[in-house]
């Protein structure tokens, strides 16, 4: 696991993935933060990490795209899969690479905030829960990629179908505020919506199930990309 | 150290491996023959887990390879038919990569040094693999099978797209490897068969037609050898003076003509060489002799007599009873 994590770490610096996705993550992060906050003059940080969680939607499936659509195409798989690893670490492997690229830009652009210190008084809790909230779903975007990833051979399909997906779930709310509030759909609609769940987080409430929520989601993906290449191998 | 067992695999209605069976013995250079599509890839894919059967077992060192993979594929070193290298990666970072990958115990620095002089590949070590011709990413290829000294090396059509030279130099460094490795190789070339292994496995329409040591094969191939002979003189008395030469078995004038001379198939019985003989009668009666060529040497019609023998060994074991 530890050498496919490395080697795709070092993978996206070699291309220009990794020079592409930091640029447009840093630049956007930082457009982003001058409309919604610099230029709002306020220190509320509720419409900033709404629009990183869009521009998440987005950028992700780019960072994931390649993951595994690239080493089908030019067959280099064949080399990991006859080697003595296990699927679910090699997904693993690769899952973590893109995470860290994710948090490192993440985190970092997060420090933004530092910039309004001398100007308002800044509420360090709401930063650090939203944080975490898309550090979140983050973990579920890519695990979405990393499925779509594996099931096709085209990198630019793996993008646009992660990305329909994402927007598919991220819609779901769009839905909520059309069902009657009483009714049970609307329950189970806002149990598994990405977007009513970030925005307890983003409003400063730390649920627990949420926790579990995005966790088991990731995991049902990540759990998804195995079978794909389980059953390939029947096929 | 690699066992098949009844392999079976299946797209669709169609087999790609029909009951294949074999077992391989530690040290054996083994070639797997067959034309394309004869099912040779599905059979090494199975072998080293990339893909599974549809029914029967895969053993390597004794480990069944889809009950515990990781394990079974700690003895194997496999080329696929495509180099599986990272373009964006230099030789020795990739080299570094599959070692780590492999969890391999040695020492690193001396083992890839070694693999890398093995292969000849220590001019081109910080070199960008994308940027390396067809025969240096070949050996890369090579080279990453190596890694961790596996007990079996499998390699899938490790000469294709190779010059001349550079087949040669693949094919004396498979011999090497067979010192120390059991090796399996597939290929469509008969003579790589003749040069590089001890025992050919051949293999067509996803079933084995033939299991034989090398030199039983060339016997085999040897035995009704034909001759195409081109000769000119009268067809009326060269093809009776033909047939009487010891050690032919039948001779017939062939249609078409080369200028003023006739052509004659020549079929020798069992595995005499006939050639010196032709060549002989023809001095003495005066006949020039324009041409002499062996004809069915090569793997179409080699299978297509392996088929047959093997057709005729059945029909023979059922008369018998």
């Amino acid at each position: 696991m530890l050498a496919i994590f490395k080697r795709e770490l070092r993978g996206y610096f070699t291309g220009v993935i990794g020079y592409v996705f930091l640029v447009l993550f840093l630049a956007v992060a930082g457009i982003i933060f001058s409309y919604t906050t610099l230029f709002s003059m306020t220190a509320d940080s509720t419409s900033y990490f709404t629009a990183m969680l869009l521009f998440s939607a987005i950028i992700l499936p780019i960072l994931t795209m390649k993951s595994f659509s690239e080493e089908r195409k030019t067959k280099t798989e064949q080399l990991l899969l006859t080697s003595p690893v296990s699927i679910p670490s090699m997904v693993m492997g690769k899952f973590l690479a893109s995470y860290v690229m994710f948090a490192g830009a993440l985190i970092f652009t997060s420090l933004y905030f530092l910039l309004l210190l001398p100007y308002a008084a800044i509420k360090w809790a709401v930063i650090v829960g939203n944080v975490i909230a898309l550090l979140l779903v983050g973990m579920v975007f890519i695990a979405i990629g990393l499925f779509v990833s594996a099931l096709t051979e085209n990198q630019l399909s793996a993008a646009v179908g992660t990305i329909a997906i994402i927007f598919a779930l991220l819609g779901i709310s769009l839905l909520t505020s059309l069902v009657p509030s009483n009714y049970w759909i609307r329950f189970v609609l806002d149990a598994i919506s990405i977007f009513t769940r970030f925005h307890s987080f983003t409003n400063g409430y730390f649920e627990l199930s949420s926790l579990v929520y995005y966790i088991s989601a990731a995991a049902l993906f990540i759990y998804f990309t195995i079978r794909v290449y389980d059953r390939r191998r029947y096929n | 150290m690699v066992k098949a067992e009844n392999l079976v695999k299946r797209y669709g209605s169609n087999y790609a491996l029909n009951d294949v069976s074999f077992e391989i013995g530690a040290g054996e250079i083994v070639g797997l023959l067959g034309p394309n599509g004869a099912g040779k890839s599905t059979a090494m894919n199975i072998l080293t887990g990339y893909l599974s059967s549809t029914s029967g077992a895969a053993y390597i060192n004794g480990i069944n390879i889809l009950d515990n993979p990781i394990e079974a594929k700690k003895y194997i070193g496999f080329l696929p038919e495509q180099p599986p290298v990272y373009g964006e990666m230099t030789v020795r970072e990739y080299l570094d990569f599959v070692y780590e990958l492999k969890k391999v115990e040695f020492d690193r620095e001396a083992h890839i040094k070694e693999i890398l002089s093995v292969v000849k590949l220590t001019d081109v070590k910080d070199r960008l693999i994308k940027n390396l011709s067809k025969g240096y990413k070949q050996r890369v290829g090579i080279a990453q099978a190596l890694i961790g000294d596996p007990k079996v090396v499998i390699f899938d059509e490790p000469t294709v797209g190779l010059d001349p030279k550079q087949i040669l130099e693949v094919r004396n460094l498979i011999r090497n490897l067979g010192k120390r490795h059991t090796v399996i190789l597939s290929t469509h070339i008969l003579a790589e068969v003749q040069a590089v292994c001890e025992r050919v496995i051949i293999i067509n329409k996803g079933r084995i037609i033939a299991d034989e040591r090398v030199d039983e094969l060339t016997k085999t191939i040897e035995d009704g050898y034909q001759h195409e002979v081109r000769i000119v003189g009268t067809s009326s008395a060269v093809l009776p003076a033909l047939k009487r030469i010891s050690g032919v078995r039948s001779a017939e004038q062939l249609s078409g003509r080369d200028g003023d001379a006739f052509i004659y198939a020549v079929e020798s019985a069992g595995s005499s060489d006939v050639r010196r003989s032709v060549f002989n009668v023809c001095a003495q009666n005066g006949w020039p002799m324009v041409g002499l060529a062996p004809v069915g040497g090569d793997l179409e019609s080699i299978f297509i007599r392996l088929v047959d023998k093997s057709d005729r060994k059945i029909s023979g074991g059922k008369t018998e009873r």
